[in-house]
């Protein structure tokens, strides 16, 4: 089943991101540069014409991401975690045999997280997923080449190559993956899911692949009347995300550990 | 001596079962597998000839799966999800049945050939869709069948 290690590598290592992520931090860090303007423009066309299901394969003229404003994430809201569950199946996990703690644990995509400034005692809410990197940790360590990165940024776990060795589970600095401990039943036609692999959020991929919008938790969070996260192309200037990120201040989680993340958060 | 009897036995067997062989080819009496009820037997032909989807579907699938997972390429023909969805078929409570049980399509012909499968393991061996989305198919496809991911009050 390793067939396709090459095809991994180059799906995920000739990106040609150095020059356009350049450019991106610049603009993301301070104000728009006019050349970061020039160099994410081609992205543009490519990413309005979707709708059906996809026939092409994904390239690197997108990158997905997430921009989640902290200020508006609501205490005792599980809305976003909640249609996480519906959306991928989360919630059919039922626990079962085994008098062990550990062999209950169902798989996460998603956690409410609470930040507490003890000096301050200003506490911060934050839902925390796969941050979708551009230089994932899980991806460096896996040694199938399960653990990939798709050209539109999106990192995931080929579960036909996952062996369920649990390294990249160890090397993600978020704690954003889940192994499947026990048999599965019931499961989505669109989410597989089974006993013995890893995984994490995939930025609902399949709704990626059917030129869909936004994903179910930016969803059920709009619902809520939150708002609080919003989906989008960070390569496309014009992107709601874009524009977000352009006009407040924003951070990476862990941006000591360079891995420029897809995933960014406000007021933290 | 007791080798040779066993050679010229095993000669013998051969040659009836060639004879049978070319007896139930000209007969064209191949056993289908298509089952009663599904979506397949309404229609003409797979999606390759009968004759290619027999030797060749596993190639076809390997295939689907790489360019799907790792290209996000969903408009093919070959994925694994079309397969259950088109030859699938129901009980008298108009429930799907699981796809590789032995008597159904995937499963009975596996069974036959000793042909272990684990892709069952995590693909749903039933369509099943979020809620709305599954009730329509089934609708469409003239029934009203349970649906595994409707969550217990309603959801959405
Ligand atoms: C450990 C779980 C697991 C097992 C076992 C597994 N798959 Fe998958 N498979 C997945 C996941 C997860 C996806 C990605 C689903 C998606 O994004 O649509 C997938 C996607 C696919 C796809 C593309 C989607 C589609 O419906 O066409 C094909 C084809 C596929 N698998 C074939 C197989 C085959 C054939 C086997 C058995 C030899 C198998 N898989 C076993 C988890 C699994
Ligand atoms: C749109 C409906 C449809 C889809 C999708 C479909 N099939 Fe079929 N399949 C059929 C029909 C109809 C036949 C019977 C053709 C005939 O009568 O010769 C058939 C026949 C077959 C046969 C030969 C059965 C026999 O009795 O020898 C195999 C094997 C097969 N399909 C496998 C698959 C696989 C694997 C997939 C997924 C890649 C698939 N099919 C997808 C409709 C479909
Ligand atoms: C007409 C008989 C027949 C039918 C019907 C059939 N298969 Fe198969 N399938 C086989 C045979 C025979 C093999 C083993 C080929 C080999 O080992 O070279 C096989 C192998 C496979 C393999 C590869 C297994 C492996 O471990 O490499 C997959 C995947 C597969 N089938 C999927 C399906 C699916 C899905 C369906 C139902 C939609 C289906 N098949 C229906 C006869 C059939």
């Amino acid at each position: 089943m390793n067939e396709n290690a090459t095809r991994i590598a180059s799906t995920s290592d000739e990106t040609p991101a150095s020059t356009v992520d350049a450019g991106r931090r610049g603009f993301i860090g301070t104000a728009a540069g006019l050349s970061a303007a020039a160099l994410v423009a081609p992205g543009v066309f490519l990413h309005s014409v979707a709708a059906a299901p996809r026939s092409e394969p994904v390239t690197d003229s997108v990158r997905w991401g997430l921009l989640i404003d902290t200020a508006k994430c609501a205490d005792g809201c599980s809305a976003c975690v909640d249609a996480c569950d519906r959306e991928n199946g989360l919630d059919l996990q039922e626990p079962h045999g085994s008098e062990s703690k550990w062999e209950h644990q169902k798989a996460v995509w998603i956690r409410k997280i609470k930040l507490q400034d003890n000096q301050t005692g200003r506490i911060t809410q934050l839902p925390l997923m796969c941050q979708h990197c551009e230089h994932p940790p899980c991806v460096d360590v896996c040694p199938t080449g399960a653990s990939f990165k798709r050209a539109d940024g999106i990192v995931m776990v080929d579960r036909h190559l996952c062996i369920g060795c649990r390294y990249c589970m160890m090397a993600c600095p978020y704690k954003a993956r889940s192994f499947i401990h026990q048999p599965t039943t019931g499961q989505l036609t669109a989410v597989p899911r089974g006993k013995g692999c890893v995984e994490s959020c995939n930025l609902c991929v399949h709704r990626r692949d059917h030129g869909e919008e936004s994903t179910a938790c930016v969803d059920a969070c709009a619902q809520e009347g939150h708002g609080a996260i919003v989906f989008g192309d960070l390569k496309d200037p014009d992107s709601a995300i874009s524009q977000r990120l352009r006009e407040i201040p924003s951070r990476q989680i862990r941006e000591d550990l360079v891995l420029n993340t897809g995933v960014r958060y406000a007021g933290v | 001596m007791v080798k040779a009897v066993v050679r010229a036995g095993l000669l013998t067997l051969g040659l009836v079962w060639v004879a049978l062989a070319a007896d139930t080819a000209l007969a064209d009496e191949v056993k289908r597998y298509v089952v009663e009820g599904s979506p397949a037997a309404e229609r003409e032909s797979c999606v390759e000839p009968t004759e290619t989807m027999r030797r060749m579907h596993m190639e076809f699938i390997k295939h689907q799966r790489i360019s799907t997972v790792h290209e996000g390429i969903r408009g093919t023909k070959y994925s694994l999800t079309g397969c259950v969805d088109c030859h699938i078929s129901y009980d008298e409570n108009r429930n799907p049945r699981p796809i590789d049980q032995p008597d159904q399509f995937c499963g009975a012909c596996h069974n036959y050939a000793a042909v272990d499968l684990n892709c069952f393991d995590c693909h749903a061996s039933v369509p099943n869709r979020p809620g709305a989305d599954a009730e329509a198919a089934h609708r469409a496809a003239g029934v009203v069948g349970r649906v595994a991911s409707t969550p217990p009050q309603g959801g959405r």
